[in-house]
């Protein structure tokens, strides 16, 4: 395609008014915009002294955690749609049958490879019984790939430590589970 | 030159070099500081003394910074000319430092047991001062030309082109506007500059408003700060012509730079701010106390900072330039404009002693204002960006 082609539109740059032409009046804004950030409040948050506000905790993906019913059991019923339904397959199950006569099944172990995870909350979706859930704990670190893997004890006592300050669903929404 | 004489220099050398070390390391610390908070950002705050939890607003980042400088593998790349690779970074830091041999950190300052005063200067009564600054200071491009060529790598090469063309091009604004400064007090020497401010009571600023805008201008494209860095433009050319070094290397070139800052902002200060004059403060006798020789140096070094501060702040309002833009600044701007100010200045000093001192001041500030509009809608900086054919 030439220069002169007719498809070729070509579009004049814009004429700058005397301000621009003079340059220092628009210096003169510049420094007062940057000025005026010098000064400006900081929107940075000092990490470990200051916790960052979570806008809703309540929906928000962070570590995983077990619900407990009323008698204190695990609510998990080893059904395995969260397993199933995790699409970086970081859900590792184990169901025996259960002792207890409200259900069949009740996981032996239940492991969540909390490096694998990408935190997509579809294991939340799919479970029937309210059992597994998001909380909005978003620093999780671990000196070791060992540490980093959570099993069924871990994710109970993040439920312990969370349910005051996040209550379950099905009580949220006061669903019997 | 008796002994007295080598130990009071050798002095005063080892004061300036750990003063301008220790500043540039706190002046790496400001700028992102600076950075930081013009970006709504709180900038480095955690870095205090080490081992243990006292921060100190990050006062200890340029130990760390040093540290981990001196820690760095120092890579040599196997294509690189060995003994040019080598000699590059020395020369832009010691050129950097040379230039305050003759640049004045206050007046004088007596001390008991010693007859004369002592000047507050590496090298004083040198009475060529401006024309060694301008020398020494023009030797940084070896520094910068011989980094990019014995790298051997195209982006240091086009680095050190630009810079080389950019420091060349500038330096004649740069050199227009002294002489504006030279021909107003009739000295080259730069403790005279500040004294006959000093006495008068006004800065060369009030006088030469036109000078002090292309001094100004040209010392931040001499010193490659933004807008003008095209040399080291890390977007378009990695580092420039510092790609290719690492360690104490990369380090002596970035001391060299801040330093280079800091003789901008200091003779800027010197030329056209007055020095260590501050009415009513710091008085303009040759015979003081030594208190009031202090409050000189204290006031020196605070203009110098705001300068500097200044500087930075600069460098975050504006976008760099675009290599013709630079360099028609350069030539169609900088160059015109300082001509016009030196004609002015010239007319000044030769009927200046008709006119009252008050009509002289207001006649140069009314006659750059109309040169500046003139330039304005002229336009030189205009280009029409569409293929030729």
């Amino acid at each position: 395609m030439k220069p002169d082609d007719p498809h070729i539109k070509w579009i004049e740059e814009p004429r700058l008014g005397i301000a621009g032409r003079l340059y220092l009046p628009l210096v003169l804004q510049g420094l007062t915009t940057t000025a005026r950030h010098l000064v400006s409040p900081k929107l940075t948050v000092s990490f470990p002294e200051e916790r960052p506000k979570i806008a809703n905790p309540l929906i928000y993906r962070g570590v995983h955690r077990l619900n407990k019913d009323e008698q204190g059991r695990v609510k998990c019923v080893a059904c395995f749609l969260c397993a199933t339904a995790c699409p970086a397959h970081c859900i590792d199950i184990v169901g025996i049958e259960s002792p207890w006569p409200d259900r069949e099944k009740y996981p032996e172990s239940f492991v969540i490879d909390e490096l694998r995870c990408i935190f997509c909350g579809m294991c939340e979706e799919a479970c029937p019984v309210d059992a597994i859930e998001l909380t909005s704990l978003f620093d999780l670190t671990g000196r070791s790939r060992e540490e980093m893997i959570f099993d069924k004890e871990k994710l109970l006592s993040i439920y312990d430590q969370t349910k005051d300050a996040e209550p379950m669903r099905s009580v949220r929404e006061g669903i019997r589970g | 030159m008796t002994n007295a004489v080598v130990i009071e220099a050798l002095v005063k050398i080892g004061l300036l070099i750990f003063g301008l070390l220790t500043a540039a390391a706190y002046l790496v610390l400001l700028e992102r500081w600076v950075a930081a908070w013009v970006q709504d950002r709180r900038g480095p705050n955690r870095v205090g003394i080490p081992l243990t939890n006292i921060r100190l607003m990050g006062l200890g980042q340029p130990l760390a910074d040093g540290l981990k400088f001196i820690f760095k593998e120092e890579y040599t790349p196997r294509h690189v000319d060995k003994w040019l690779y080598s000699v590059a970074p020395i020369a832009i830091l010691a050129s950097a430092m040379a230039v305050f041999a003759v640049i004045p950190f206050g007046s004088v300052m007596p001390v008991a047991g010693v007859k004369n005063p002592i000047h507050l200067v590496v090298a004083p009564g040198f009475d060529v001062g401006i024309v060694y600054v301008f020398a020494v200071s023009s030797l940084a491009v070896y520094g910068v030309i011989l980094g990019g060529w014995a790298s051997n790598n195209k982006y240091s090469f086009l680095g050190a082109l630009r810079s080389t063309a950019q420091l060349i091009a500038y330096e004649i604004p740069l050199g227009l506007a002294i002489l504006g400064v030279a021909l107003a007090s009739g000295s080259l020497r730069l403790e005279t500059i500040i004294s006959q401010q000093a006495a008068s009571g006004e800065w060369n600023l009030l006088n030469q408003p036109l000078g002090f805008l292309v001094f100004f201008v040209a010392s931040l494209a001499e010193s490659a700060r933004l807008p003008f860095d095209l040399p080291e433009a890390e977007q378009e050319l990695i580092g420039g012509y510092h790609t290719e070094y690492s360690g104490m290397r990369l380090l002596m070139y970035l001391i060299g730079e801040f330093l280079h800052m800091v003789t901008a902002a200091a003779l800027i200060v010197v030329l056209f701010l007055g020095g260590w004059h501050l009415w009513g403060l710091t008085g303009h006798e040759e015979n003081i106390h030594w208190g009031t020789a202090l409050v000189r140096v204290v006031v020196f070094a605070a203009k110098v900072l705001a300068t500097i501060f200044f500087i930075m702040l600069i460098r975050w309002s504006w976008p760099r330039f675009r290599f013709d833009q630079l360099m028609a600044l350069a030539w169609k701007v900088m160059l015109p404009l300082g001509l016009v100010n030196l004609v002015m200045i010239a007319v000044m000093v030769e009927y200046g002693e008709h006119f009252h001192e008050i009509a002289l001041v207001l006649g140069v500030w009314f006659l750059s204002g109309i040169v500046i509009l003139v330039m304005a809608v002229t336009q030189p900086l205009e280009s029409d960006n569409r293929p030729r054919w």
